[in-house]
């Protein structure tokens, strides 16, 4: 096997104690192969399980402003344009006109060339990684596919960092994971995370998108999952949005279950970031009773639980409305961002 | 607040319109009883839900009369397809009452509403519709062809899934061309009272279905009766033991469904997660109140540890409380008795040196309840790793290799189910083959399917119920003299008009002709 140029980059001494040596392709897939695996069937009844939960009354009225303050509001087009983006950043700001006292969501999810954009739109809201304001989170090498050269990748990675960028939300290499160049995912991994190092020695926060969709088995999710930890993610995200299926319950919980065994192992928390195809504040409660019921009630805040999503943010207004005011209203009483 | 404590989210009890008292369904009608009526209570709140009659001799000999008389005048002449009609009809409209049948069933044996809603109810039309289908094609049960029907089949079925078992008892009885006196549990009548209207609806000939109420006694009457030819018992070993004695000597067909105590083998290369809800499934299903409970686990050493502890964790997301409540996992315990007898058991397991523990759960101040408990370092000899304990208590015991694993499994009076955790198909397949249990899962437990049949070995009884073997039970091989066939009817020598049936394919004609 060649040593990859990337392994120049100092992984955690921890993820070495862990595979037990080097990352190499060998190393890495006798550590992620002696992971326990998956039964698809049970695994989705237990999804569907926590899928019907009753939340009522309190209970819904919490789990919607939270949801609120978990989303990454998204634009992630090839038409997107800095008034496309101002805009949005207006919406994060002020979900609802009709009721400034909803929450701001978490954070503006936007190409990194965009960037400037938010974080110009955002001012003084600009939270910087702070807890009050929104964040900036930028998707970054060669997003959606990923299909580039590592030095693109990582030019990808300092052009947003430097932009501004808090977070940055990274795509993973599919054709090397699925040919099993596991050593080659992590030293990417380890390379972007070093490359959001900022000027300061202060870290944007990295997010690793595993592109479920594309990786096809709950087993092969798991690995991603651990693969990703190992390499320094602080998030693992589902998916893109760009391929389906991307973010479902299942998948998102054998992600958590990762999550909570890293938690368990290492007591270290990672965050969990299903993006994609969540449309509806039914959809999003499903996976905050997940999340609670999993991990613990303690990973619903922003530092550990974000939905990637566009369309999301407005149904959930919508069902704010009807719980402040008794009854629905409709599309034109929240707005187009 | 915490998110977790999910606000109360009750199921409506609006649309469940009771009688304060229920009589005894026979003939088509609901009659007063002759003994002395008792309550029905909520086990979650003690209170009274309604008062039910008390089938004494007379009234059981009523019952058995008119199932005797249906079954002569219309249900033995009806075809196959006819009575698939019936079937059917019962069917949709457990599903048109699904809803109403759900939340009865939660009052009156404590059950969540989740389970009662997901998975009892469902299944009730579920097996109706199997039948449904079975009842023309009776040439394919495997009992010859032109296999002939019983007669009258008595029935008693226990409290744990009370309306599930009345439906594993009646369709494929009725489905064969049987007619039916059944028996429900002393603390669960209300849901069969509730499917007696049903049949009502459905326009079932009067006299098919019988269901009258009452204690252990009125069930001894039933199954002693002289006019009845077929027995079917789902409930303790010690009754079923009794009634084998009592049908001794007699030509009634008996099939018995018993107790068990289920081991779950997991091992080392098992799906961990899905074990871990498949160990709670098995065990914390229905409170424990399950024959196939997989009441042991056979973990194998060197994953114990980590197995345990990831069970606890998720045994402390177990909800226990109103069984009303759509997010209850965990109801109340049938009866004051059985919560005794789960507790007895529970601090013996203590006593002989099993180390306990217990989800951390409020326990309502009124009702009967036991929280979701397991017991580590038990051994083969310690008696919850031998008696049913019919609640949610967990017995957990090692193994080191599967040969040691099949042995301990095996090693147990009963044999009803087992289930085997492992990524390996060939392991599955070899450690199945040397179980002796009725059901085992792979991968899965406490799942049940119309058409797969379940039954079980040594102490668990005999029989089958549930796909083309549980239809076989309410069949026997046509009666041949010389190129004729005697079928269902003929069998019985009080009917004249069975004595004019021929051969099959003039029986069905008459039949068809006596429908209309």
């Amino acid at each position: 096997m060649t040593q990859s140029p990337l392994a120049t980059y100092q992984p955690a001494q921890r993820a070495l104690a862990l595979i037990g040596g080097e990352a190499t392709d060998a190393n890495l897939r006798r550590y992620l192969h002696g992971i326990p695996g998956i039964d698809a069937v049970g695994l989705e009844a237990r999804a569907a399980d926590l899928g019907t939960r009753s939340i009522k009354t309190s209970s819904k009225r919490w789990a919607i402003d939270t949801i609120i303050g978990l989303i990454d509001l998204t634009t992630l087009e090839g038409a997107d344009t800095p008034g496309k983006v101002r805009s949005l950043v207006a919406k994060a700001l002020l979900p609802d006109p009709g009721d400034p006292g909803t929450p701001r969501v978490a954070a503006v999810c936007v190409y990194g060339d965009m960037v400037g954009s938010a974080v110009t739109a955002l001012g003084s809201a600009h939270a910087a990684g702070g807890t009050s304001g929104v964040n900036v989170a930028a998707v970054a090498t060669a997003f959606p596919s990923g299909r580039a050269s590592l030095a693109i990748k990582l030019a990808d990675v300092h052009d947003a960092v430097a932009a501004g960028a808090d977070e940055i939300d990274m795509v993973i290499d599919r054709g090397a994971f699925l040919a099993g160049r596991f050593g080659q995912v992590y030293d990417e991994i380890v390379a972007v995370k070093d490359a959001c190092r900022r000027a300061d020695g202060s870290m944007a926060h990295l997010k690793v998108i595993l592109e479920t969709g594309e990786l096809n088995t709950y087993d092969n999710v798991r690995r991603a999952s651990w693969l990703a930890i190992l390499a320094g993610g602080d998030f693992i995200k589902t998916s893109t949005g760009k391929v389906a299926p991307a973010a479902t319950l299942p998948v998102t919980l054998s992600m958590l279950e990762v999550v909570r065994d890293w938690h368990r192992l290492t007591g270290v928390r990672i965050g969990v970031k299903p993006a994609g195809g969540i449309r509806t504040s039914k959809d999003a409660i499903k996976y905050l009773v997940t999340v609670a019921e999993t991990v613990g009630e303690e990973w619903l805040t922003p530092h550990l639980f974000r939905f990637g999503a566009s369309s999301l943010l407005n149904d959930v207004l919508l069902q704010r409305q009807k719980m402040t005011t008794g009854h629905y209203s409709g599309p034109d009483y929240v707005t187009i961002d | 607040m915490k998110f977790l404590d999910y606000a109360p989210a009750p199921e409506s009890r609006a649309l469940l319109g009771l009688k304060s008292d229920y009589g005894l369904f026979i003939n088509g009608d609901f009659t007063p009883g002759r003994g002395t009526p008792f309550q029905t209570i909520n086990p979650a709140t003690e209170q009274q839900i309604a008062m039910i009659a008390t089938a004494n001799e007379a009234d059981v000999d009523a019952a058995v009369s008119a199932a005797r008389h249906a079954y002569d005048g219309v249900w033995s002449r009806l075809s196959g397809s006819d009575r698939g009609k019936y079937l059917f009809r019962i069917a949709r409209l457990v599903q048109e009452r699904a809803r109403e049948l759900a939340v009865a069933e939660t009052l009156d044996n404590g059950k969540p509403i989740k389970e009662t809603r997901d998975v009892d109810i469902p299944l009730v039309a579920a097996w109706f519709f199997y039948y449904a289908g079975w009842a023309d094609k009776l040439d394919h049960a495997g009992v010859g062809p032109n296999p002939a029907s019983l007669g009258v089949a008595a029935q008693v079925i226990p409290w744990n899934f009370p309306l599930m078992m009345l439906a594993w008892k009646i369709a494929p009885a009725l489905a064969a061309g049987n007619t039916v006196v059944l028996k429900p549990a002393e603390t669960t009548s209300l849901t069969a009272l509730l499917f007696a209207e049903i049949l009502q609806q459905a326009d079932l000939p009067a006299g098919v279905v019988n269901i009258i109420t009452g204690d252990g006694s009125t069930g001894a009457t039933l199954v002693n009766h002289p006019g009845v030819n077929k027995v079917a018992f789902t409930g303790s070993t010690s009754v079923g033991r009794a009634i084998a004695r009592s049908v001794a000597g007699t030509d009634k067909k008996l099939s018995l469904e018993l107790g068990g105590k289920g081991a779950n083998i997991v091992f080392d290369d098992a799906p961990i997660d899905q074990a871990v809800e498949g160990i709670v499934r098995g065990i914390f299903f229905n409170q424990g109140h399950v024959c196939c409970a997989g009441s042991r686990l056979l973990v194998q050493e060197s994953i114990h540890d980590d197995v345990i502890d990831r069970l606890k964790r998720r045994m402390q997301t177990l909800r226990l409380g109103d069984p009303l409540d759509k997010n209850t996992d965990i109801g109340a315990v049938n009866s004051a008795e059985q919560l005794a007898r789960i507790r007895e058991l529970s601090d013996l397991g203590e006593q002989e040196g099993a180390e306990r523990w217990s989800a951390d759960c409020v326990i309502p101040e009124n009702g009967f309840w036991f929280a979701p408990t397991i017991f580590t370092n038990v051994s083969t000899s310690h008696r919850i790793a031998r008696e049913e304990i019919f609640g949610p208590v967990l017995s957990v015991l090692t193994f080191r290799t599967p040969a040691e694993a099949v042995a301990k499994a095996n090693n147990t009076p009963y044999g009803l189910s087992a289930g085997i955790w492992s990524d390996k198909g060939s392991r599955i397949l070899a450690v199945a083959d040397k179980l002796r249990a009725g059901v085992i899962w792979a991968n899965t437990f406490n799942q049940f399917d119309p058409s797969s049949p379940f039954g079980g070995y040594k102490e668990s009884g005999y029989g089958r119920e549930g796909g083309r073997h549980g239809l076989a039970a309410y069949l026997k091989p046509a009666v041949r003299t010389g190129s004729r066939s005697i079928t269902a009817a003929a069998d019985h020598p009080t009917t004249p008009v069975s004595k004019k049936s021929t051969s099959a394919g003039k029986k069905s004609a008459s039949a068809e002709k006596a429908a209309k």
